[in-house]
């Protein structure tokens, strides 16, 4: 939902900090994924993060998530899946040269950004292409193995190498 | 400009300078810090070589090298690649955009080996117009890279010697790598970082959009020299000839990315002829552009006005007496071959 996705980036800090609090929970639980078996949790975590992630930030489920550096603004909402900051067609007003009743994906990742108060701008650092191999899966999930470890050579997707 | 080891056989490349990753003109002038001349070529509608020659003579001994854009405005042309092998076959430096609307990592990589190899020695990456705004609205929009990771992959294929992959390439492509900038679009703020990003990402040197409006370019500038990013990259403002005001009017209304101001429209239309006027807009705009600090050329784009440029190198007296190529240049200094 567009305006929910307004919402998000507003609240970005406080979002950022909840997300921080339940990764945190999610790598205590990372034996037990482990024991249970991470390929065959995938399913079920994508379809929660789906629903959750698609509430507040539109996302996209790309499965290699990267709004923790673009203010909380889902990237791939972007008519031209820029993930490296906006095109050079962003309207006078801040509006998608594509999509006019949209406001950029990344003037609101700006937004976003500025409101995360970090010392150094995420927004600078250079984001990988996308894997596509891994659209759909959960990004959660991925984030807790790499974190703990528990990595296959599958997990190591574009974003880590 | 014409160098003293420019080589006999035109078409044939030039040696590369110790500290230069390409053996292009354009990143020789640059480097030696003279005050470079692009202007972009228009690509024809057409299989017929020789539309691509007379294009390009336009051009002859009034710019440092020649940009052949890649589907612009996301409509049909003659392909980038195809413009590139013809020109630098006859000695022309030729700067290859390429565009990520269209291919995706693999005709990308393909396609920089294939140009390196017939000549091309700089690339401009652009992450490329959506297709809405072209003439097949209907394609399958590609954007499997953006301009940023396409940068970083093609430095890695030179530097590393090496495919996106990590698969080892035995010849690396020796390509001077470039980008587009806009100064004047939203966020206006973030863009001076974002230049310093493409700069972090591999671009050596960019080409801006229209320069039109003085003021918010100089605040640009400004802030890019706050951030020393004008010492690690060259760059080329952009600069064109407006037909009239309602051509201007309609330009920046329809065309993403163009920032026209009001004064300028209105300079045009105050005036008894508004083609000659938008020559001396273009004119006034290079020396105001010359004089400001980490700008290293101008970029022209005279679309539809392509016979101008030449008009407007010389009037404007931008090259400061440089002696450019020219094609025949070589076959003049050559010595019999047979």
């Amino acid at each position: 939902m567009y305006r929910m996705r307004s919402w998000s980036v507003r609240h970005a800090r406080w979002l950022k900090a909840l997300y921080a609090a339940f990764e945190f929970v999610l790598r205590l639980f990372g034996p037990v994924f482990r024991l249970i078996g991470y390929e065959r949790l995938d399913k079920p975590f994508a379809a929660v993060e789906k629903a959750t992630k698609g509430f507040f930030l539109d996302s996209q489920n790309c499965g290699q998530c990267i709004v923790g550096f673009t203010g909380l603004s889902c990237p791939m909402n972007c008519p031209k899946k820029m993930r490296n900051g906006p095109c050079g067609g962003v309207r006078a007003d801040g509006k998608c040269e594509v999509d006019p009743a949209m406001t950029c994906v990344w003037v609101l990742a700006w937004e976003g950004n500025k409101r995360l108060r970090e010392s150094s701008y995420p927004m600078q650092i250079v984001q990988p292409p996308v894997d596509y191999r891994l659209i759909g899966t959960s990004a959660w999930l991925r984030e807790v193995r790499r974190k703990t470890g528990h990595t296959g050579p599958e997990v190591l997707a574009a974003n880590e190498v | 400009m014409k160098f003293d080891d420019e080589p006999l056989i035109p078409g044939e490349q030039l040696p590369i300078w110790p500290g230069h990753d390409s053996p292009g003109r354009l990143e020789r002038v640059l480097r030696a810090g003279c005050f470079a001349v692009t202007a972009e070529i228009a690509p024809p509608d057409s299989a017929d070589p020789e539309e691509v020659y007379k294009r390009a003579a336009l051009f002859d001994g009034c710019v440092d090298a020649i940009n052949a854009t890649d589907g612009s405005g996301a409509h049909c042309h003659m392909s980038s690649v195809g413009m590139c092998s013809l020109l630098t076959r006859r000695g022309y430096a030729m700067v290859m955009q390429v565009s990520g609307r269209d291919k995706n990592r693999i005709a990308i990589q393909g396609d920089v080996l294939g140009a390196a190899a017939m000549g091309v020695s700089s690339i401009l990456c652009l992450t490329g117009d959506s297709v809405e705004v072209g003439d097949h609205p209907g394609a399958k929009p590609v954007f499997d890279l953006d301009c940023m990771s396409m940068l970083q992959m093609i430095r890695g294929m030179r530097d590393d010697e090496q495919f996106l992959s990590g698969r080892k390439l035995t010849s690396p492509p020796r390509v001077f790598l470039g980008a587009a900038a806009n100064p004047f679009g939203p966020p206006r703020d973030y863009r001076p970082h974002r230049l310093a990003k493409k700069v972090e990402a591999g671009a050596q040197f960019v080409q801006t959009q229209y320069c039109f409006d003085i003021d918010v370019f100089r605040d640009y500038m400004q802030a890019v020299r706050d951030l020393g990013v004008h010492e690690k990259v060259f760059i080329l403002a952009g600069v064109g000839p407006l037909a009239s005001a309602k051509s201007a009017e309609w330009i920046r209304t329809n065309v993403p990315g163009v920032h026209i101001p009001d004064n300028v429209i209105k300079r045009l239309r105050g005036a008894d002829n508004q083609k000659q006027e938008g020559v001396n807009i273009c004119i006034d705009m290079i020396h105001q552009l010359q004089d400001i600090e980490g700008v290293h050329g101008v970029h022209i784009m005279a679309f539809r006005q392509e016979h101008r440029v030449a008009e407007i190198v010389e009037r404007s007296n931008v090259l400061g007496g440089r002696e450019l190529w020219r094609p025949g240049d070589a076959a003049d200094a050559a010595p019999a071959l047979n």
